[in-house]
């Protein structure tokens, strides 16, 4: 708690603050404003409790991800944040929003998020949520925390949900169609494809992962390799129509791997213009795409959502000065 | 708005003056919108004349989330109750907030697809005021509450203004509005149509009953299931008392001289089903189970659910009046929190009978008793003080899927800060500014830093 208030005083006497966590993920959201002096500030580090037999773990927002996996595997356990980088921190892997590749079965990670304790641009500790899994008492701030950017307070402790890890976990790939895999296979925890090659994953009891792959023809495999270049993005679209954004990404010099079910395609290229190419073609498909690495003179986010107002009212409510993060999430400022 | 859909008669006003909750408000006029426009239509004419406005579905809410306080305007969401549509292979339906949560998953089973949010109450309750309190129910415990199932949501602001909150797509740009709207009781807007999400009915399903010589026994075999490592789609609990009733009121073969019995699903694939319900069996036979029986036929299920479902209405028989509470706990203090309850119905003098959803710490004792007898209400109310705050000394939280409304309003800071709570208001604020969307509701009078606080008018609880 010391720690907290050393924070929220730093935080409410600061003019602009960087919120940092491990740096895996800096350039999602925006660059933060250099115009003015930052004062960075991370998170404390550690485990505060868990306890296996109500699955779910208090943790301070600035642990690695991989720390807490490794804590959690100890009991049986896992919380499916699933970063690429386990160096990641939890409370920054929150703020980015940006869900794992295991979501068609475990859902986002929004939905991981029970409590939260965090510090507003005023230097207040609030704390919404509670620690227990289900509770409707007041608003849900874990919720609107979760892909917030660090714009409305500084995440500084969370408790998550947790799961029992599966019996068996296993990598497959099938030459079948994506949308078939999909209604043939109960509860995948991952199908991804990229126009080439379908990948499954399936988790569960032993006897029901090798008995799905067999009556399916599952090859054994490694995971998908996730795609590489200097220029990264998500695209975030309505499943229903990756098909046709496949099709318009064949046309440029993108790689892309999508999460069937999901909606999330990842992409990446070498090419300077590629992600903004690779943008067009997702809001041709009524998607968008969130940079998330390189490119640095494409806008972070390249859509001005239609209720941007009460976004704006909601980042002046928490941070009236504008001094968390400032520049990030642009167009949520209120502009009356 | 024509003269048919807008109501003001003296008698319709006392019918829409509370919920299935004790609180009682006042009415100004009521109206039944039949389309988002007449919902946006009916929003605008209340803020032209300074009048704020109050959602209700099926009025089966037990907080007072629905009761109209300061002479608001009632708008009834029954009549806006259409399937818009259903997309079978993207697992989505786009409804109506008056369509009831049983009839959706009805409309959807020929799919091979359902539902999964099923509250006690969803033969009556619509999709809307599941929305409006984030509702749970048995199948919650693996599935997720509505939060969970709710993608995006065409939502009237308190201004009138129509807003898209959330979308099809995984992640929306810029802050979750549609996580910050589901659970905020009408007072974020009015949603009128909403995106769901459904879920595949599982290939195998087994319903097991373990019955128990005594209540502790059954909650210990609660956490001991928890903490083997399996969280199975339903876990209920029911005590004596309320066992004996619903057996007698369905007959679905439940143990009438058992303590406690323990209502337990699992579904999945075969091998995973086969191998929980071998674990499960031995975890409640290790902590004492007089038997554990499995239900594997679909009438077999459906009975046992049916008793489960049809508690609330089976008290009806013993006493005219009832108080159900609605408490969360971590699951590890289940075993005391359900102690302490026992006592504080004893200290009063009152009937207390149990069923709940244990699997996930969420306790719902129910207080049966007759409203006609001298005082009696002052003792259930001690006694619901009592249990809220056995509840929050064992770090658990206000309300698991009812709702804060006007019942807990005030209990809100013995939960939050004064911090806490100021970050509320704002949140709030910053949705409906001028606060006529369901004034009065969650925060307790004197939330905002400065505010003064009073008695919200013409209600009593």
């Amino acid at each position: 708690m010391t720690a907290f208030v050393e924070l929220a005083e730093q935080i409410g006497n600061a003019t602009a603050v960087e919120i940092m966590g491990a740096g895996t993920q800096r350039g999602i959201g925006g660059a933060v404003d250099a115009s003015k002096p930052i004062v960075e500030v991370r998170a404390p580090t550690g485990i505060v409790s868990l306890d296996p037999a109500d699955m779910t773990v208090r943790v301070l927002a600035g642990t690695p991800v991989g720390v807490l996996s490794a804590a959690l595997a100890e009991v049986g356990q896992e919380c499916p944040l699933d970063p690429e980088d386990s160096a990641a921190t939890v409370g920054g892997v929150l703020a980015c929003g940006c869900s794992g590749i295991r979501r068609i079965r475990y859902g986002p990670i929004r939905d991981r998020v029970l409590e939260v304790r965090f510090i507003t641009g005023q230097g207040r500790l609030v704390r919404g949520g509670g620690p227990t899994v289900k509770n409707v008492s007041g608003y849900d701030f874990p919720r609107l925390m979760v892909g917030s950017h660090g714009t409305l307070g500084m995440l500084v402790e969370v408790v998550l949900k947790t799961q029992p890890l599966a019996n068996k976990s296993s990598w497959y790939t099938s030459e079948l169609s994506p949308a078939l895999l999909r209604t043939s296979i109960y509860r995948p925890a991952c199908i991804a494809w990229n126009g080439k090659m379908t990948y499954v994953l399936l988790e569960g009891h032993e006897i029901d992962v090798l008995s799905q792959a067999s009556e399916l023809s599952l090859e054994p495999a490694q995971s998908p390799p996730h795609p590489i270049g200097k220029h990264r993005g998500r695209i975030s679209i309505d499943p229903a129509r990756i098909g046709s954004l496949a099709k318009r990404l064949e046309d440029i010099e993108v790689r892309w791997l999508a999460e069937i079910g999901v909606g999330t395609v990842h992409v990446a290229t070498n090419k300077d213009a590629g992600l903004h190419d690779a943008r067009l073609a997702a809001h041709g498909e009524g998607g968008w795409l969130l940079r998330e690495a390189g490119a640095p003179l494409l806008d972070p986010f390249g859509v001005v959502p239609s209720n941007r107002e009460v976004m704006g009212r909601i980042r002046d409510a928490f941070d009236p000065s504008g001094k968390l993060n400032p520049g990030r999430l642009p167009f949520a400022r209120f502009t009356p | 708005m024509g003269r048919v859909r807008v109501r003001a008669e003296p008698l319709e006003l006392i019918l829409y003056q509370s919920d299935a909750g004790t609180a009682r408000g006042q009415a100004s006029v009521v109206c039944f919108p039949e389309s988002i426009d007449d919902l946006s239509f009916a929003i605008r004419a209340a803020n032209r004349h300074r009048v704020s406005f109050v959602a209700r579905g099926s009025g089966t809410g037990l907080a007072g989330g629905a009761t109209p306080v300061a002479n608001s305007l009632v708008i009834v969401m029954t009549r806006m109750n259409r399937i818009l549509e259903v997309d079978p292979v993207g697992r989505v339906a786009w409804v109506e907030p008056g369509v009831l949560n049983l009839d959706l998953t009805r409309s959807v089973r020929h799919l091979g697809l359902h539902y999964a949010p099923d509250p006690s109450s969803q033969q009556a309750c619509t999709i809307g005021g599941n929305v409006g309190t984030n509702a749970g129910g048995p199948h919650c415990l693996s599935a997720g509450v509505t939060s969970t199932h709710v993608l995006a949501a065409d939502v009237v602001l308190g201004n009138g203004e129509i807003v898209r909150l959330g979308g099809l797509e995984p992640d929306a740009v810029g802050y979750d509005l549609r996580g910050c709207f589901v659970g905020s009781e009408g007072t974020m807007g009015i949603a009128a149509s909403i995106a769901v999400r459904l879920t595949p009915d599982p290939p195998e399903t087994r319903t097991l009953l373990a019955d128990f010589t005594s209540v502790d026994a059954a909650a210990e075999t609660v956490s001991g299931i928890i903490a083997e490592g399996i969280v199975p789609a339903a876990l209920e609990m029911m005590d004596a008392p309320i066992t004996r009733l619903v057996e007698e009121f369905v007959g679905a073969g439940y143990p009438l001289d058992a303590e406690a019995v323990l209502l337990i699903e699992v579904t999945g694939l075969i091998g995973g089903v086969d191998a929980e319900v071998d674990a499960i069996r031995r975890v409640a036979l290790e902590h004492g189970a007089r038997q554990v029986k499995v239900a594997i036929t679909e009438q077999d299920r459906m009975l046992l659910w049916k008793g489960r479902k049809s508690a609330f209405g089976a008290i009806a028989k013993v006493a005219p009046d009832y108080y159900l509470h609605d408490i969360v706990v971590p699951r590890t203090r289940l075993v005391e929190v359900l102690k302490r309850v026992y006592e504080i119905a004893a200290e009063q003098d009152l009937l207390v009978m149990n069923v709940f959803h244990a699997g996930d710490g969420n306790l719902h004792p129910l207080f049966v008793f007759d409203g006609s007898e001298p005082g009696i209400w002052e003792r259930v109310y001690a006694a619901g003080d009592g249990i809220v705050q056995a509840c929050l000394d064992a770090g658990g939280v206000l309300s698991g899927e009812h709702g804060i409304g006007l019942e807990k309003r005030d209990y809100m800071s013995l939960a939050y800060s004064a911090d806490d709570l100021d970050a509320q208001a704002r949140l709030r604020d910053a949705f409906d500014p001028d606060g006529f969307a369901n004034p009065e509701k969650i925060l307790p009078a004197g939330s905002r830093c400065g505010e003064m606080k009073r008695a919200p008018e013409g209600t009593w609880i």
